[in-house]
């Protein structure tokens, strides 16, 4: 199935109409279209899940909106494409999609040898373990010879391969291409640990039948920056994706607001008129309309707003905000100025 | 002139006979598929090549001899992280070749065993075994694999509360625990005694029904094979004197260690492709069976042959010219089916690929890799099969 899959990306590659898909234009092809082609995660609580209405929801899937939203005055002009962790890569280049936003870390051969170019950083994780309250462990480093499950080609994999090797601990690695098999292997307690990054251990906790009955370690074994990816060969395209999601943080730290968005577009401060462009032609050199930033916030809120709604304490994943805090409130999001 | 002007007409008829001359023409028609193959081959080759230069996207087998950085648990040859690509990719070929092996062997002895049953006279067996046969067959194998996996991690208990069924025998979610002997030199060398004393005895068997097919003369040959079998290995057990030690599985705090292990990822696929496989060879070897005239069975029978012997000397024969051809894509139905294992977690050549293209980010060689294995494989066995059909097939006479 996976294989017949990759399979077929390998063909796409190899056909010729994915010349004509690879020359830059995406946002042409996108308008011409009519949406924005964005691969997510078939089910990640906060990042990518489908809710009771079959809408996708979530941080990631709320990228992509902005993005739609920059382009088309639209947050919904989107199609949600799922894929996996193994063939995410080819569906981009292919030109299957053109916006991965996946939870996908920001590593250097990634972005270097693949032919990919990563936007800014939506999630500053870890990878971290989880394991079954009962079975008595408190950290990591008490896990020799435990049996873990993973999800291939993540960098998790090498991570933990990379961390279990530097501790001498020796571990028994169970590898799923399939994130419902992946959990449940953990679940039924074939694996004693699971690993990936901390939001995703929350996000499995969540959909536990019994979430207390597990505990995510203190430790964190790695840095895993997860933000959205787009071709190497468009920089148009980059700059759209790269400045809406700046987009999103310039909002939260100026207060602007789903709600008082229409009340600032009478705001006084210069910054504010350019951004939402009451005065000012920014828009313009992103070959998008002036408004587009009023749009994004009109349709998905500011980073704040997005991610309380999908991860934040009142959710069941119920986050701290951490290290995706403001640069201000002593956290790593900072927005370049707009002007 | 005009003799000049004859020659010019000779040579141009015998080109023209030459374009219309059938054999010319076949030949004329393969060159061109050949050739154009080839260029479709190499234009999609052109193109994949431009492509990734222009993607930037490395391309290559270079990467092969780099350090793969991830953990193989389940199998055969030692490997660590630290090892390369190659190795890796290695250790998955071998898994896939083990798993498909097995599978094949146990398809044979089951799908024989069914096959002959589902002709049985009694209406009970032969019936049984048709639910068998039609239910196996039926359903797709990948549901066969989530099947027989969920049951095993659902079924049994987490390896630390694992089922004693017997001392050093367990069994958990995580698989199955034995005990296995402590191998040493001096066991190689019984065992190379029993192969060598098994070959003299399967020549000394030929022997004798040469010399009955000549002389109609029977010889008592068992207690020959008796002494042939047990003689060389007692003077080889006192010569090397092995000792038994047995290792047994000792359960520390998450898992086992010492003792043989089957994962349950590995027995779940074992399991799956055994069934379904069983049940075709089941069908082939009963039509293979029935293919055979009822002629031979009732001159069998009139010459006095026992039950067992008619179809062991005459009936089997003459089917296996029926069997061996569908057999054949059978056990390559089997190899092929087992990259299956990706689903439920057994690392098969084809999961080791999936994570180096990953990691890589090279599918095109990746999946040219393991193209050109399972071609090899599949070549293989077919080449073996029909050496051995050859054998049974019916000599021209």
């Amino acid at each position: 199935m996976t294989l017949k899959k990759s399979v077929l990306l390998a063909a796409a590659m190899l056909s010729v109409s994915s010349v004509a898909a690879h020359a830059a234009g995406t946002l042409e092809a996108t308008k011409e279209r009519g949406h924005v082609l964005c691969g997510v995660s078939p089910s990640s609580a906060g990042f990518a899940y489908a809710d009771d209405q079959g809408k996708v929801q979530g941080l990631d899937a709320d990228i992509c909106r902005a993005v739609s939203a920059a382009v088309f005055a639209d947050g919904d002009k989107v199609e949600f494409i799922p894929t996996n962790t193994n063939t995410r890569f080819q569906a981009l280049q292919s030109g299957e999609i053109d916006i991965l936003s996946r939870q996908t870390t920001h590593t250097f051969s990634r972005d270097n040898s693949l032919g990919l170019n990563f936007g800014p950083i939506v999630f500053y994780d870890g990878q971290g373990v989880m394991v079954p309250k009962d079975l008595g462990v408190e950290s990591a480093y008490d896990l020799d010879g435990a049996a873990v499950c993973i999800l291939p080609g993540t960098t998790t994999q090498q991570n933990l391969s990379d961390f279990f090797r530097t501790n001498n601990i020796s571990f028994e690695s169970v590898v799923f291409e399939n994130t419902d098999e992946w959990r449940n292997a953990f679940f039924s307690g074939r694996c004693d640990v699971l690993t990936s990054d901390r939001s995703d251990l929350a996000s499995t906790k969540a959909v536990a039948n019994d979430p207390s009955a597990y505990v995510v370690l203190p430790e964190t074994i790695s840095k895993e920056p997860l933000g959205p990816v787009v071709r190497h060969d468009d920089d148009q395209w980059l700059d759209i994706l790269t400045w809406s999601v700046y987009a999103l943080i310039f909002a939260e730290e100026n207060g602007i607001t789903q709600a008082n968005v229409d009340e600032m577009l009478n705001s006084e401060n210069p910054e504010i008129q350019r951004f939402l462009g009451t005065t000012g032609e920014l828009g313009k050199q992103l070959g998008l309309n002036d408004d587009w930033a009023y749009q994004i916030i009109k349709s998905v809120g500011n980073y704040g707003e997005i991610f309380n709604r999908h991860l934040g304490p009142d959710t069941p994943l119920g986050l701290s905000r951490a290290q995706n805090k403001l640069h201000t409130d002593g956290g790593l999001l900072y927005s370049p100025p707009f002007r | 002139m005009s003799i000049n002007r004859q020659t010019k007409s000779a040579q141009a008829t015998s080109w023209s006979s030459l374009f219309y001359d059938e054999r010319v023409r076949a030949i004329l028609y393969q060159v061109l598929a050949v050739v154009g193959v080839a260029l479709v081959a190499y234009f999609l080759w052109f193109n994949a090549a431009t492509n990734l230069r222009q993607q930037n996207i490395a391309s290559g087998f270079d990467y092969l001899g780099l350090e793969a950085g991830f953990e193989i648990s389940d199998r055969l040859i030692e490997f660590s992280p630290a090892d390369s690509y190659a190795r890796a990719l290695l250790v998955g070929l071998l898994n896939t070749i083990y798993v498909s092996l097995l599978a094949c062997v146990l398809c044979t002895f089951l799908g024989t065993f069914i096959g002959v049953l589902r002709l049985s006279p009694n209406p009970l067996l032969s019936k049984l075994m048709l639910i068998y046969v039609e239910i196996m067959r039926n359903i797709p194998l990948l549901l066969h694999l989530f099947f027989w996996y969920t049951i095993i991690v659902f079924i049994f208990p987490p390896v630390r509360e694992a089922l004693q069924l017997a001392p050093g025998v367990y069994i958990s979610n995580g698989g199955f625990y034995v005990p296995v002997l402590e191998w040493s030199f001096d066991h190689t060398m019984l065992l190379i005694t029993l192969i060598a004393s098994m070959v003299v005895a399967y020549f000394t068997n030929k022997w004798a029904i040469q010399k009955r097919i000549k002389t109609g003369e029977k010889v008592r040959i068992w207690p020959v094979h008796l002494a042939i079998i047990t003689l060389p290995l007692a003077l080889a057990y006192f010569l090397f004197t092995p000792e038994f030690n047995w290792n047994f599985p000792e359960l520390g705090r998450f898992r086992f260690s010492g003792g043989g292990r089957i994962t349950a990822e590995f027995a779940a696929l074992l399991i799956g492709l055994t069934l379904t496989a069983t049940a075709n060879v089941a069908e082939i070897v009963r039509s293979g069976i029935q293919s055979v005239n009822k002629g031979q069975w009732e001159a069998a029978r009139s010459l006095g042959l026992k039950g067992n012997r008619v179809m062991k000397s005459v009936i089997l024969p003459q089917a296996l010219r029926v069997i061996i051809p569908p057999l054949t894509s059978n056990y390559l139905n089997v190899t092929k089916n087992s990259t299956l294992a990706i689903a439920i977690g057994y690392p098969d050549l084809v999961m080791v690929s999936n994570t180096t293209m990953n990691q890589t980010g090279q599918a095109i060689e990746g999946i040219a890799i393991f193209m050109a294995v399972y071609l090899g494989l599949s070549l293989l066995t077919s080449v073996a099969m029909n050496w051995y059909n050859g054998r049974v097939a019916l000599k021209g006479r």
